[in-house]
């Protein structure tokens, strides 16, 4: 029995379909996980399966140190969200419910090279010019 | 959180995490989140609430240090 239903997995799939470049999902996992753990695997797994254009690495928090150091990440589970380049985004957690769509959201904004955001953000966040850390605490619901 | 994402991807000095509080209950306790969505900036400021775009943009960049952008007005 799978995380997500057919009935999801045939909107998602066609959600996807906008994808333009392949997006790499990279999670972290770890043993003896916390609540949620072992679902988020199951989930991102199923989730990569729906499109060709999207592929996934994951990675044992413990285990693999070297690559959780590469990716700043400290806790898990954690998907990072990333095409050639790194942007940044990482999801902390199990993306369920509301946070499912913005993983979606995130998956489609970086296959498509582009934020969406209006002009002026955009030529405001060009001026930043010190490391910012967004972290944005949300529920599964 | 998708705004947050948004941002991250128009500069390499932005980065953003989605933290699912319930997960994370020590990590949410330490920033005193009692309320979601809650947006910390730089482990000191915080935002509240799911603001419009430009709105939220702007709370963040007030929490800056003055010298941290070019004033573009």
């Amino acid at each position: 029995m799978g995380l997500i239903p057919e009935e999801d997995a045939v909107e998602i799939r066609e959600r996807l379909q906008g994808m333009i470049n392949p997006v790499r999902l990279v999670h972290f996992t770890q043993e003896l996980n916390l609540e949620y753990g072992r679902e988020a695997e199951q989930l991102v797994r199923e989730l990569a399966a729906l499109s060709e254009k999207l592929s996934l690495e994951i990675y044992n928090l413990q285990i693999d140190k070297g690559k959780a150091a590469e990716y700043g990440v400290d806790k898990a589970p954690a998907t990072v969200i990333r095409d050639d380049k790194d942007y940044g985004l990482r999801f902390y957690g199990l993306p369920a419910g509301y946070e499912f769509g913005t993983l979606l959201d995130a998956i489609l904004s970086v296959s498509k090279g582009d934020s969406g955001l209006q002009a002026g953000s955009k030529e405001k966040l060009a001026t930043v010019n010190q490391p910012v850390h967004l972290e944005v605490f949300v529920t599964p619901t | 959180m998708r705004l947050a994402y948004r941002f991250a991807m128009e500069n390499d000095l932005i980065r953003a995490d989605a933290i699912e509080s319930a997960e994370f209950p020590e990590l949410a306790a330490q920033y005193r989140v009692y309320a979601v969505p809650q947006t910390v900036i730089n482990a000191t400021a915080a935002v509240e609430g799911a603001l419009p775009e430009a709105f939220f943009l702007d709370r963040i960049l007030e929490t800056l240090k003055p010298a941290a952008t070019a004033e573009t007005a």
